[in-house]
């Protein structure tokens, strides 16, 4: 089993990888947050998984904060990059 | 002969969830458009967390890990497809066209839904 569990984290792996290329190549700031929002997914999936590979369970109360994080962060920077302030409370007006 | 058999299933699970989150990220850099770089990102980005800690889920049994995994499990189906759906929804706001099958970019006006 720990060696299924070996292969599922290098898999994972790959996909941050992957993620996050296209995070740091993207031409749009909305394929960076595509690459950012994949990779903090599969950072919870990777932290769930190193708790068991390692046998360290308190791992996965860690995972359970990322996963609140990884959401809040997404939607703060969505509202960052259309209203260009956390504060404000309508949609901009058009330039 | 019960245990075996969990074993098999959770490690099949495991490893099909790997496989398709390698897929999600091939199809996020290879694909041309924020549009479907998101369809790929966001909808393997439901299937393997559902696969890997459901995997998990088996491997551990009852036990009080398995409730805090299903948590896991329950935020991120929640938050996947909202933060995709907004993500989405901004990119179509900030007036990226979607490409279309023959590689223009569509004009004319935008859609009015969004």
């Amino acid at each position: 089993m720990a060696s299924v569990l070996l292969a599922t984290i290098l898999a994972i792996f790959t996909t941050m990888a992957l993620a996050l290329w296209r995070a740091i190549r993207g031409p749009s700031v909305f394929d960076t947050i595509v690459g950012v929002n994949v990779f903090g997914t599969k950072t919870v999936l990777l932290i769930a998984l190193i708790a068991y590979f390692s046998g360290n369970n308190d791992l996965v109360d860690v995972a359970l904060v990322y996963a609140l994080i990884n959401f809040l962060a997404v939607i703060a920077v969505l509202k960052l990059v259309r209203q260009r302030d956390l504060a404000a409370s309508r949609e901009p007006a058009d330039d | 002969m019960i245990e075996t058999l969990i074993g098999i299933i959770s490690a099949a699970m495991l490893l099909t969830g790997g496989a398709f989150a390698v897929i999600g990220g091939i199809g996020v850099v290879r694909f041309p458009d924020v549009y479907t770089r998101l369809h790929a990102g966001g909808v393997t980005d439901t299937i393997a967390p559902l696969l890997i800690v459901g995997g998990l889920v088996l491997l551990s049994g009852w036990h009080l890990l398995s409730f805090k995994l299903l948590l896991i499990l329950l935020f991120l189906l929640f938050t996947t497809p909202t933060a995709s759906h907004a993500t989405a929804r901004a990119a179509m706001a900030a007036g990226i066209k979607p490409v279309t099958k023959d590689g223009h970019r569509r004009s004319g006006a935008p859609s009015s839904n969004t």
